[in-house]
């Protein structure tokens, strides 16, 4: 009777309240409704990835937004990246031998006029280059990876043509990759780099999308979850943004751009979030404002902007979409996105790289075999030895967080 | 009684006290002044920019007149134009007798396009286009009194508001036009950046226009005596202006003002602490818009004929071949003084 009895109390804990009504209904039930629950146990403990693109010119707030989002401080080492992109880019030019100084920490990323040799005078062809910040964030006790990957040099020269070209690139790198591991032998362990989510800055200056928003858009849309962001919103007076949104979503419907469109509530769910739901789906695209700064305002410390006109408050919803866009992208969606990148994203990417593996062989005239022949050779003596050493690698690692763990846990008791 | 400097007076110019009685010379500004009422001025300005920064309601602001049409009234053609096409609007303003024929250059496609190279080709060849034109009737044998002046006497260049730097079309721009025509550049819709983002931005636009070697208006070069460089130097410190433009008014403390209404604060365009738009309009029109034109005529149009008439001295011999003597026979000026 007591185990009966402790077994009832500890499901009653783990029961959400809806089950529980149900279950105070029958008084006989199975217990797989715990199912959820134990799924949710173990994902807190393995900890969550969610790899971010943000893309859009510079000068949009990019890394003030996401900085805002995730309340922390990606950007800290940002300066010197550049200068040492700088000084890549710089080597490589085959004329001049000279070495530019290394810019400092508090100077802003170095101009593009800057970008001409002092000596020589040769201008470096800017590129559109792919930087990886990654974080670690625990809030909780719900470990999160995030990596934001940033598109430095998008947009922002004279001649844009193709200048999204290395950002497909890159997804389609990831794709590749992961679909590599997915097809190998040792599947225990596969990073998922592929890019769960796009953030596209549209500048609030221009009358909707310019013809490199457009472009960019159509070629990201079948490999990412865009989603668009008009960027900067305090310099729009709350008719400007109707408008503007308005006819950035026309737009979009005329070019035949497929952005992110948030799953259709089920229709159990309660009132209020439906409203929510509409709500969010009639906001887009999100008009944001980001700041780390603390101001003073109506006599509480806030997040804003402070002007002489007056203080834009950050997580004000009559101000700007910001707490929208967070709720959206971090609370309620994130892993809608990663579902979403999952299953159709990498799914295309997947049936038309087997297609065109199939294709080839075809035309090489080789005799068809009745399994789709993977993209794979089986390995050799070298990459079979990578490979156990890699794996011993990472069980002496998992071993050695499991005695960190372990030790943790000792502590708090 | 009158007579020439003396050697011992160190001051070569006779004072007014030294006079035995009023003569009447300062009574020439009066005569300038019922001059100028009488014939008017004529004022071309070109906004350049991409488009959404607000050339249009800003010109509108500036001369308080509708002389553009803004690209965002309903009835504007949005197409995006695959090349930068010149589109020249012109307006009679009269203000206490004084009348002024401005013209308004605007050039919408102008780095719009996913590739901008050679964006600025159309807009240098509008402005060597009206200095030929300009350079044809003065070379004529029978000239016109006044010649039609129709010569780029400022170029507004508008900025966005990045808060970062120049970009290179920026730059490329500027340097190609600073030989040509005088540049005020501008930070348009400076209502996205704090007073700090907005010192930083303007800090650096200064250093990169240092390093690319661009001259803006007004160039140090052509200061023309201590005073008049100190009031400059005063403007070059805080080039770029960052504006704000509006046409909608709002109450603020009991007074109408220009200004943009937004959920956290009215931005006055006309108030000096919010924003720089009163600075640029003095700039342009109270204090400097006779030292732009002169300075387009003595100085950028000045190379452009002496680049000219080095390179065509054929031109030059063929038209005094059908030469027919002006009636009172004088001699061919090379000063132009037709224009006010």
């Amino acid at each position: 009777m007591d185990a009966i009895m402790l077994q009832e109390k500890l499901v009653e804990r783990l029961l959400c309240p809806r089950v529980r009504t149900a279950r105070q209904k029958e008084k006989q039930y199975v217990g797989f409704a715990t199912l959820p629950n134990q799924v949710h146990r173990k994902s807190v403990k393995k900890g969550f990835d969610f790899t971010l693109m943000v893309a859009g010119e510079s000068g949009m707030g990019k890394s003030t937004l996401v900085n805002s989002l995730f309340l922390t401080d990606l950007y800290k080492d940002r300066k010197l990246l550049n200068a040492e992109g700088l000084i890549l880019h710089h080597l490589r030019s085959p004329s001049c031998h000279h070495h530019l100084s290394a810019a400092s920490p508090c100077d802003p990323p170095p101009s593009p006029s800057a970008l001409l040799c002092r000596c020589c005078a040769e201008r470096i062809h800017q590129t559109v280059e792919i930087i990886k910040h990654t974080v670690d964030i625990e809030e909780k006790g719900v470990k999160l990876k995030l990596t934001i990957v940033d598109t430095p040099g998008f947009g922002d020269a004279v001649n844009n043509n193709e200048c999204w070209k290395p950002i497909t690139d890159y997804i389609d790198q990831q794709f590749e990759q992961y679909f590599r591991d997915e097809s190998g032998l040792n599947r225990k362990n596969i990073q998922d780099n592929r890019v769960h989510c796009c953030l596209y800055f549209i500048p609030p200056f221009g009358h909707g999308l310019r013809p490199v928003d457009v472009e960019f858009m159509k070629a990201l849309h079948e490999k990412v979850n865009i989603i668009p962001l008009i960027a900067k919103a305090d310099c729009l007076t709350p008719n400007e943004i109707k408008k503007l949104k308005d006819r950035i979503r026309e737009e979009i419907d005329k070019f035949g751009i497929k952005v992110y469109q948030f799953p259709e509530c089920d229709s159990d769910e309660d009132e209020e979030f439906k409203q929510l739901d509409k709500e969010l789906k009639e906001c887009t695209p999100f008009a944001v404002i980001g700041s780390n700064t603390v101001v003073e305002a109506r006599g509480q410390r806030v997040r804003g902007r402070l002007y002489p006109w007056g203080i834009v408050e950050v997580e004000n919803q009559s101000h700007c979409d910001f707490v929208k866009l967070r709720n959206m992208l971090i609370r309620s969606h994130m892993h809608d996105l990663k579902d979403v990148t999952c299953d159709v994203h990498y799914e295309n990417y997947r049936a038309q790289c087997i297609q065109e593996m199939t294709s080839k062989l075809a035309q090489d005239n080789r005799v068809d075999s009745p399994v789709p022949i993977l993209p794979l050779s089986t390995p050799d003596v070298e990459t079979e030895k990578l490979i156990k050493m890699k794996d011993e690698e990472l069980k002496r690692m998992q071993e050695m967080l499991n005695k960190m763990q372990q030790q943790m846990h000792d502590k708090d008791q | 009684m009158i007579t020439a400097a003396h050697a011992n007076n160190p001051n070569p110019y006779i004072q007014g006290t030294d006079l035995f009685g009023y003569v009447g010379i300062e009574a020439v500004l009066d005569q300038m002044r019922r001059k100028t009422i009488k014939a008017g001025l004529e004022f071309n300005i070109m906004v350049v920019g991409q488009s959404g920064l607000g050339k249009s309601t800003l010109v509108n602001t500036l001369f308080k007149s509708k002389v553009s049409r803004k690209s965002c009234t309903p009835n504007y053609e949005e197409k995006i134009s695959k090349t930068v096409k010149l589109h020249s609007v012109s307006h009679v303003i009269e203000e206490k007798g004084v009348k002024m024929k401005l013209t308004v250059i605007d050039t919408p496609g102008f780095g719009d396009q996913i590739n901008n190279d050679n964006c600025w080709d159309p807009i240098v060849k509008h402005i060597n286009e009206q200095y030929e034109k300009y350079l044809r009737e003065e070379i004529n044998i029978n000239r016109k009194r006044r010649i039609p002046d129709s010569r780029v006497h400022c170029c507004i260049y508008f900025l966005p508001a990045t808060g970062h730097r120049l970009r290179p079309i920026d730059v490329e721009f500027m340097k190609r036009l600073g030989k040509i025509v005088s540049i005020v550049p501008v930070i348009a819709k400076a209502d996205t950046l704090t007073i700090e983002e907005r010192h930083e931005f303007k800090e650096r636009i200064r250093e990169d226009l240092t390093v690319n070697g661009i001259d803006v208006y007004p160039q140090r070069e052509y200061d023309e005596d201590p005073e008049e460089r100190v009031l400059n130097d005063r403007i070059r410190e805080s080039l770029p202006f960052a504006v704000v433009g509006t046409d909608k008014e709002h109450q603020v403390n009991g007074n109408k003002v220009l200004g943009r209404k937004t959920k956290w604060g009215i931005i006055e365009v006309e108030n000096v602490a919010h924003c720089e738009f009163a600075n640029l309009r003095d700039l342009l029109i109270r204090s400097h818009l006779q030292d732009l034109k002169d300075v387009t005529h003595d100085v950028h149009y000045e190379t452009y004929r002496v680049r000219r008439l080095n390179e065509s001295n054929v031109d030059f011999s063929d038209l005094s071949r059908s030469a027919r003597p002006l009636e009172n026979g004088c001699a061919d000026k090379c000063e132009s003084d037709s224009h006010l």
